[in-house]
Formats: C-alpha cells, structure tokens, sequence
C-alpha cells in the first residue's frame, strides 16, 4: 500500500507532497498511491513512548496490549515501551516475549518490554537482564517502575551490568522511608487537606545518589518522571559534568498542580505526585533547555473501582497516550521541532529503537509518523477514549490538535481519526 | 444555608454564628425535664462509623433524637462494610434507604467529599482521617465563648500533634474565620512543613502560655514515637506536657481545653484536666447543642 500525503506539512514547514511507498518515505511516484489530502496538517515522526503500563498479563479488565495500541496510534504513537510491573512482572525472557507477541498481534504500535531490574521488583535480586536482552523482545530498557531500586549496592550493580548489552536503567527515583503512606505532594495543599505528604526531597535525593553511581561506574542512567524543580537543578549539575543521563517528564506534571487534589477526586492521584506552579514551570523550562529529554506518558490505566473511592485507597496514575500531544501543544503552542525531538527522537535514540523517529525528509526513512491538525479543537470525553479505563485527569477539558492519522512503517494505523483494524 | 459539612471551611462567619446561636437555644432545651424537639420528626440522619468513636456517635446520636429524627446507626463492624463494601456501594444503599443526612466518620481523609458526590442528602464530617472535625471545632467555639464572651481577637495556643489531628485543622480554620488569633506549638517534627503565612508558630510552650488565653492541647499518639517524631513520652510529657507548673503561667482568666480522650499524665497533667480552668466536661456536653444545631439547619428543620 502507498500513501501520497498531499500538501503536508512536514514540522510545520511549506506544505510539500511526501510519497510513503514500500514501508518508507520515498522520493519517487507512484501513479497508484492512495491520495491523501493532508493540506493544514502537520507531519511528526511517530511518537515514541519511553513509560507505558499496558496491564497485560495480570490486569487485563484496566488495559491490554490490544487496547492500550489502540490508545497509543490514536494518540499518535507509533511505538510504546511497556513497564514491567505486570503480574506476572516482566522479569524474565518468557514475560518480556509474551507482551512483544501481544504487541506484534495487535500490530498497531511496536510494542517494546521494558524488563524488571529486580526478580518481582522486589529489589533483593538481580532479574536475568540478559537474557531478557538477547530474547525476541530484545530488552534494551530496565526499571523497577513503582517501586525504586533502593539500594544503593544493587543500583550501582544494575547501571554496571546492563553496559554489556547497551542496556539502561530507568529509576522511579522515591526515597520510600520519605514517602510512607504518602498520599500527594508535601506542601501548603497536603498540610490543608490533610494527605500524607510526599516530600520533593524524597525524588531529588534518589536522583542525586544516581548520578554519582552512575557517574562513578561511567553508565547510563534513565530517570523517569521527574516531577520537582530540585530534580531539574540536580539534572542540570549532572549534565554540564558530562553525566551520562536522560531524563523524562510526563504530560500531566507539565500542566497540573497539587491543587487538583482539593476536591479528593482520585483522578489526580499519581506518582509521583502532581506538585506546584513553581515545579511545573521548571519542568518546562528544563524540557525547553532539554535537560529533560524526552516527554514520557506513564499512561497509567486504572479500572472504575479503583479510582472511585477514598483517596488512600485509589491506585496512583492517569491515562496519558491519547493526550499527550495536544497536551504539549497547549503548553508550548506549536514548536513542532521540539515536540518532534522530545516526544520521538530522543525517546526513539534513549529506547534504542531504530527505524523510529527518523528524518520524514529524507528518503528511505521508514515511514512511521503521525498527522496532526492543528486546528482542530476537542473536549475530552472520558467514555470516548480508545483506552479501556477511564481515568483521565484532562475530562471535559477543550484541547487543541487532533491526530488524524498514523502510520507504522507504511500502513495506516489511524486513517480519519480512527483505527484501521 | 449550606448542604453539607464536610470542612470548616464551608462556613463563612455569619453561618459559624447561625449555628453558635443556635446551639446556645439548643442548650436552653437541655435544662427542661422533656428534652426533645419535634424539628427533625419523619427525617432520617445515618451515623455511618468507619472509626471506633463511642463518644462523637453518642454525641450525633442524642442530638438527632432530641429533634425527634430516626436514627440509624450503621457501623463498619460486623456489617457489609467489613465485608469489603465499597463507600459508593455503601452509598447507594443509604441513598434508596432514603437518608435525609449522613454523618461520617472515616480514616480516610475526604471520605465525606467523596460521599457527598454519591448521596443526595446532607453530608456532615464526623471525623475523616488526619482531615478534619468539624463539630468539634464548632463546639470549641461555643465552649470558648461561652466561658470568655467571645471569640474575636482571643488568642487560642493549640499545642501537640498538629501534623495528624484533625481537631487542629478545622480549629485552625474556624477559629481564623471567626476573628481569632491561633498560635500552632509542637515538637517541630509534628507541625506541618508549609503553612499559611498568617499562622503563628512556637516550638515553646513556656513562651507561649503567658499570652493565651486558651490552650487547647491535643492528643498524642504514643505511636508517634516509634516513628521518631519525639523521643520518648516523657521528654514529650516534659517539653509539651500542660502540667501544674506551666498552668500557673496562663492569665487568670485563661482556660484549657482537650478534645479527648485524654493521655492523662503525657499532654496533660491530670490535676490540670480536673481543675476548674478545664472546660473538658463542658465540651463534651457542648458537643450535643452544636451537633443539634448543625443537623438542625442543615436539615431546614421547622
């Protein structure tokens, strides 16, 4: 099948023809190629998700790999890595492989496994990263998500090991001591509505501690979702020494603050946690100064009951894979070269995925990218969303740009707005 | 009038006055040999009990029958609840059993917002985690002004675990709505890290006595201490403890509060709890008339 994307906008450049022949960006014709007309519409590289907990296997009533893809191409992905902390956690070869073959059935997005550092994420023992690594899901990204890992010997032990297969660790960076029962961010708002707080040092400390590991074994370190300005200024000290560190940030804490919690709607209940104004523009800063790489969903489904209830009792997160973009696209309006690197080079480059995010101008490129209107204008309809939970801290907010359509090397995942299979 | 009582913050100062007012009425009824009203006749107030609180149940209790409303007492043990019910489930129920008002009492903090958003009757916050109590903010209020004739421009010392009680938030908050100075004093591990700014703050107790004119000491949890947020009950007891010494630093005119249970002993010595300075009594008899008052008007009762 080929596409001809009539006047498109390639990052928002003049509108040109792009051919997408053969599974890549072709500079040649093809009297046959189906006809897109794509005048006002932008043309991205497929996004690419670094943090992704598509639920299956273990909690396949919040998500699966079939659904979760869906989300994901309508969101205009063309790949996602999953977390590992599915139950079974995906601390072994047979796991990783399992959600690769779920991913590959769906065939809507590259579905890459993230594999467990530590067997059950306990953070006791190491996980058989290699043979996870040279598995069919070739493992190339390794996290406890959920859990940090903690110690500090089996840190250092983990950034060392993984250098054999170019691997890289990403660390959900949480002092637990610091965060016991912790309910939402530690500051004026936690103090009035009376919910443990989770103290901004409990993150920055953790990131701290890991640059120097990672600094000190000459590694590469991950950190996912940094959510304070403290991180940001670590990052920043980290990365001006030549630290061998990327960084993440998700939507949500780009845009919401630890005011959301004051109606108790655990729809705002994540983690780390939403924090304040003060956070949020330091975090976009640092994703403009890229000090934060890369733009990480942590779409995170949760099914109905455990979001309507007490606010300690809900599971933290939020769905994130359907918003992302239009997300980035109020906050910083359209800077297509920023969001085009932050949300699918960089992440494609940290993730070690080849064919993604590449050049749309050049051809041969594999034709993974996404079509945005810009223009278009659209309320967030929970009941709406492609995901099979609901818990979308954004419903009933107006948000600009809408993915059209999304093709994963060559055939059309998203045509019109909607998922071709 | 408002629906619910979720927050002292629901009340504005002429609503916090309404229900003073009120309750002083409420009072008067107290002293009569027949001590029920027909106000709430045909209406239902459920007491749903998350937490063991014989006396705040006791005290919702009284005050709905004396204004002649049925009364169902619906606690977590030995019910559905324990069984694994969720609150909205529990909600549902309430709400096709037709309860005019819930009264909440929850270790969850905003159990009673989220409860409010389930049920169409009023909702009235018992107690919700380490949240908020607001009739028992509302019954120190009575108890203070009953004892020094107001409340505006007293300055109110709410001494101990500041960080967990709920007593001290919905104090905090009505007391400032209501023209009262507070100064917050504690061990510095149990006063929350960010403040609002108008809040006085004392690590001192003894700096602190000789310009209040109540003390309110709050209980505290000999948990706390295996959590290292004080050393041992007895340095607690020796820097933070209300005991003869230090009551004799207060004004003369000053009195000291508890909500209780008390730790006789640790925050509060006991020749202090039983000495007429002591309003703990009070309170507690308070608590009726205000929680009269509140299920009163919050239920439009005629």
């Amino acid at each position: 099948m080929a596409y001809l994307l009539k006047g498109v906008s390639i990052l928002g450049g003049s509108p040109t023809d792009l051919l997408i022949h053969d599974g890549v960006i072709s500079d040649k014709t093809d009297g046959n190629a189906e006809v897109i007309d794509a005048h006002g519409l932008v043309a991205l590289p497929g996004l690419v998700d670094v943090h992704t907990h598509l639920r299956e296997p273990g909690r396949e009533d919040a998500e699966t790999v079939q659904t979760g893809s869906r989300a994901a191409a309508l969101g205009g992905y063309t790949a996602v890595c999953a977390m590992a902390n599915t139950s079974p956690v995906a601390d072994t070869a047979g796991v990783v492989e399992q959600v690769w073959r779920l991913g590959r059935e769906a065939g809507l997005v590259d579905v890459q496994p993230i594999g467990a550092v530590t067997v059950g994420l306990a953070g006791k023992q190491m996980a058989e990263l290699g043979a996870m690594a040279t598995s069919a899901a070739r493992v190339r990204i390794f996290s406890d998500d959920g859990f940090c890992v903690a110690d500090p010997k089996m840190m250092r032990r983990a950034l060392e090991y993984v250098k054999a297969f170019d691997g890289v660790i990403a660390q959900h960076a949480e002092e637990h001591r610091l965060t016991e029962g912790a309910q939402m961010h530690e500051g004026e708002v936690s103090t009035r509505l009376g919910l443990t707080g989770w103290p901004a040092v409990a993150e920055e400390a953790i990131i701290a501690r890991d640059v120097l590991l990672a600094e000190h074994v000459g590694s590469r370190l991950h950190v996912c979702h940094v959510s304070t300005a403290g991180s940001v200024e670590v990052l920043r000290q980290a990365k001006a020494r030549g630290v061998r560190v990327t960084a993440e940030v998700t939507p949500h804490h780009l845009l919401l603050t630890d005011e959301k919690a004051s109606g108790y709607d655990p729809v705002f209940k994540v983690n780390p946690p939403l924090r304040t104004a003060e956070d949020v523009a330091a975090l976009r800063q640092a994703l403009l100064d890229g000090v934060i790489d890369v733009v990480a969903t942590d779409h995170a489904p949760h099914a109905v009951q455990d979001k309507e209830c007490e606010w300690a009792y809900a599971r933290p997160g939020m769905l994130g894979l359907e918003t992302a973009l239009p997300i980035l696209l109020s906050v910083f309006g359209e800077k297509w070269d920023l969001i085009a690197d932050r949300m699918s080079v960089a992440p494609a480059r940290i993730a070690g995925l080849a064919g993604h995010g590449g050049d749309l101008t050049r051809a041969g490129t594999p034709a993974n990218l996404t079509l945005v209107d810009p223009s278009a204008r659209w309320v967030v309809d929970p009941g709406q969303l492609a995901s099979r939970s609901r818990n979308t801290p954004y419903a009933g907010m107006t948000l600009p740009g809408r993915i059209v359509a999304t093709f994963l090397r060559g055939e059309a995942t998203v045509l019109d707005g909607k998922v071709v299979k | 009038m408002i629906k619910h009582l979720r927050s002292a913050a629901d009340l504005d100062a002429a609503t916090a006055t309404l229900i003073l007012d009120t309750a002083a009425e409420m009072a008067a009824l107290a002293g009569r040999e027949v001590k029920k009203l027909p106000a709430l006749r045909g209406r239902t107030v459920v007491n749903l009990f998350y937490e063991d609180s014989t006396r705040t149940r006791i005290s919702f209790e009284a005050a709905a029958k004396r204004l002649s409303a049925d009364v169902i007492n619906f606690s977590a043990k030995g019910s559905s609840v324990s069984k694994g019910e969720s609150l909205k489930d529990t909600a549902l129920t309430l709400q096709a059993m037709g309860a005019d008002a819930v009264v909440i009492r929850h270790s969850a903090s905003g159990a009673p917002h989220r409860l409010a958003e389930w049920v169409d009757g009023s909702v009235v916050n018992a107690g919700d985690g380490t949240h908020e109590h607001p009739t028992q903010a509302l019954l120190d209020a009575y108890t203070m002004r009953s004892r020094l004739g107001r409340l505006e421009g007293l300055r109110v010392a709410i001494v101990g675990d500041v960080l967990h009680s709920r007593v001290a938030r919905s104090n905090v908050l009505l007391l400032s709505t209501l023209g009262a100075q507070v100064t917050l004093v504690g061990p510095p591990t149990l006063i929350p890290v960010d403040l609002p700014e108008k809040l006085q703050v004392s690590y001192d107790l003894d700096s602190v006595l000789p310009d209040s004119d109540v003390v309110m000491m709050l209980r505290v949890q000999t948990e706390r201490m295996q959590d290292s947020y004080f050393p041992s009950a007895r340095e607690y007891s020796r820097r933070y403890g209300l005991d003869v010494p230090r009551l004799t630093k207060l004004p003369e005119h000053a009195i000291v509060m508890h909500p209780g249970p008390m730790n006789r002993g640790m925050e509060i010595a006991p020749e202090v709890a039983d000495s007429p300075r002591s309003t703990i009594v009070e309170q507690v008899a308070n608590g009726v008339s205000v929680r009269m008052a509140v299920l009163y008007l919050l239920l439009g009762g005629k």
